[in-house]
């Protein structure tokens, strides 16, 4: 791994890259019960939740501390309407890579081309993802980025303090709480619904307004070596997509006298052996 | 960053490894599930089974694991290994990777195994398919991983054809741990990589185990009884709460539930929760959204209580009861009650595994 970046300079004000991504309104997405596919026509689109969660906390540490928050994303131009969002809550800035090249890219060329990005926008301090998204929910772009930056990383967090330039972070693991510290710079990505995501505000949707906030770079601006990124250079491929068979179920639905449903119900689970008799 | 990894050449790479997760003295659930089909894709393509197993004092901890049905462990036993921290156990699996160039490395889907994998990939260069519930090989003895897409209505088949290794992670509980045999033999090989101290670049700082509330967790038990928006509040757990300890079974919630601050997310049942396959999962006043059905639909029986006959859910439901929860539950209560003081029915949870 290289070197690491070189320890934060405490004069200068926090620097806050938190990374969205924009996705489908995961609550929207129902199954046609007709087609037996998803029902996607129409469906609005959101910040992807975990990445709303993580902004909250650039935010929340912009409140106490003062930071400069740059919210990032990888996508079509389509994103603009996610990266309009953080702002009109109160990002700084957001900056959109967007490129046709990046097209198919993998989670290897996308934690490659969000960590060169992140170089290329002037330093950082503290780097914020969403524990993983709600789409495709592989969970490796964050941890990915902070292995191509060599810096130290902690995820699944639910809280996250500034303490002697560096972080203090609460990790949910499986069996318990644990509390980390780790220099700055260095990465976190943060659970889902660990708080509540502020909603846009007057001001900041007048910011939005007046324009210049979100940007957009392409490859070529970045730097980013175009043999590394899209579908050609994605490590994995998705070879086929099945529809799931799922077990056939015998469906007995009870209606009416709840007293006389639940006793209908009780016995067929007694007769399938659900409950021993 | 580290070296470009399109790899000189494929037919180099042999064997399939399974990263062994430590934790408080044993190996974690879901690394030895992983073991019994790691066993079964090692003897597809005719190579040996070696377990990973980077700790500190972890040699019985090999050693048991072998009975598991692997053919050898390479152990990393250092000081820096005591705890899992991505840096160090990152730096290890890539080391190794590099010196022994195996074919396909599997990880368990836990927090760790997440945060190892993600870090890894990106580091070596190579895919990485995570959540995978299915593997086969392709005719040219690709890993085929198979993981739920969106939400889990439809399987993708995931290839790393150019890269080596082809690295894939599952949650737990979606396979079986396989049967342990003490007089299995196999090679225990301890293996030296360089880590310096600088690799400790993030420190624990304290660790408070959650308390079990006297109740199962709702991925190990036998039973699970769900609530969702549709109980319109927090107070309806209770009654649940109820259900679940007649049936022998364990509470639970969709996210819905959740995200409104009703119960703790340690509870939550779909994508972005946990997976569980129970011998039955009770639903109530859950719609099914995609996501949820992605963490229990392979449940061996699905039983629906809804207010409204058109959630989707009943789509997949083996019994269900369209009536107001508020009268169904409590009277669902009642009955279970007048008959085990009849004599009657033994909890659900009482069954024997079903076939």
């Amino acid at each position: 791994m290289s070197s690491a970046p070189p320890v934060r300079q405490s004069t200068k004000p926090l620097r806050i890259v938190a990374c969205i991504k924009q996705v489908p309104k995961a609550e929207e997405l129902q199954v046609d019960p007709k087609t037996q596919t998803l029902k996607r026509v129409g469906v609005p689109s959101e910040i992807n939740p975990p990445d709303a969660n993580a902004l909250e906390i650039a935010l929340s540490l912009k409140d106490r501390h003062g930071a400069e928050v740059t919210v990032l994303s990888m996508g079509p131009t389509s994103f603009d309407e996610a990266l309009e969002r953080a702002v009109a809550m109160g990002a700084d800035r957001a900056v959109l890579l967007t490129d046709r090249i990046l097209g198919g890219s993998d989670t290897v060329p996308t934690a490659y081309a969000l960590s060169e990005t992140i170089t290329h926008l002037g330093g950082y301090d503290l780097i914020l993802c969403g524990e993983e998204t709600t789409d495709a929910s592989t969970g490796h772009v964050g941890p990915g980025i902070a292995g191509h930056l060599g810096i130290p990383q902690i995820t699944y967090v639910s809280e996250l303090l500034l303490e002697d330039g560096g972080v203090r972070a609460r990790r949910t693991a499986e069996d318990g709480t644990e509390w980390w510290r780790a220099r700055m710079p260095c990465l976190a990505t943060v659970n889902f619904g660990c708080n509540s995501p502020r909603d846009p505000s007057l001001t900041g949707k007048i910011r939005v307004k007046r324009g210049g906030l979100v940007t957009h770079r392409s490859c070529a601006d970045v730097g980013i070596d175009p043999t590394k990124v899209g579908l050609l250079n994605s490590p994995t491929i998705v070879a086929k997509v099945d529809t799931v068979r799922l077990p056939s179920r015998t469906g007995k639905v009870f209606r009416g006298d709840p007293k006389e449903a639940v006793r209908q119900l009780l016995e067929a689970l007694r007769a399938d052996r659900v409950i021993l008799p | 960053m580290t070296s470009a990894h399109v790899l000189e050449d494929r037919s180099h790479f042999r064997g399939v490894w399974v990263f062994l997760e430590p934790r408080k003295g044993g190996l974690r659930d879901v690394s030895v599930q992983l073991i019994g089909e790691a066993r079964r894709i090692a003897d597809r393509r005719g190579a040996p089974l070696t377990g990973i197993l980077p700790g500190h004092r972890v040699g019985d901890m090999a050693r048991h694991a072998i009975g598991y049905g692997l053919d050898r462990v390479l152990v990393v036993d250092h000081p820096y290994l005591e705890i899992y921290r991505s840096r160090p156990f990152t730096s290890v699996m890539a080391q190794l990777i590099r010196r022994h160039k195996p074919e396909i490395v599997f990880f368990g889907a836990s927090k760790n195994g997440r945060d190892l994998g993600g870090r890894l990939h990106a580091v070596l260069e190579t895919g990485l398919a995570a959540d995978c519930v299915k593997f086969d090989l392709d005719a040219d003895g690709n890993l085929d991983m198979i993981r739920p897409s969106f939400g889990g209505k439809s399987l993708a088949h995931i290839l790393c054809k150019k890269h080596r290794p082809q690295m894939a992670s599952v949650r737990r509980n979606v396979f079986v741990a396989p049967r342990h045999d003490p007089t299995r033999t196999g090679e225990i090989v301890p293996e030296n990589v360089e880590l310096s101290e600088a690799d400790l670049d993030v420190n624990l700082i304290e660790f408070k185990e959650f308390t079990r509330e006297g109740g199962l967790k709702p991925d190990e038990a036998r039973v699970v009884v769900a609530g969702g928006f549709g109980l319109g509040g927090p107070e309806a757990f209770g009654m649940l709460q109820e259900l679940a300890d007649l049936l022998g079974g364990a509470l639970a919630a969709s996210r819905k539930a959740v995200d409104s601050g009703w119960v703790p997310k340690t509870l939550q049942v779909g994508q972005t929760g946990m997976t569980v396959r129970p011998e039955a999962y009770v639903a109530v006043g859950i719609s099914g959204a995609v996501q949820h059905l992605a963490g229990m639909q392979e449940s061996r029986r699905i039983v629906v209580l809804n207010a409204d006959p058109k959630a989707p859910l009943f789509e997949i439901a083996d019994y269900g009861i369209v009536g107001d929860l508020f009268e169904v539950v409590p009277e669902m209560i009642r009955q279970l009650k007048a008959s085990r003081v009849a004599g009657g029915a033994r909890p659900l949870g009482a069954l024997a595994a079903a076939p």
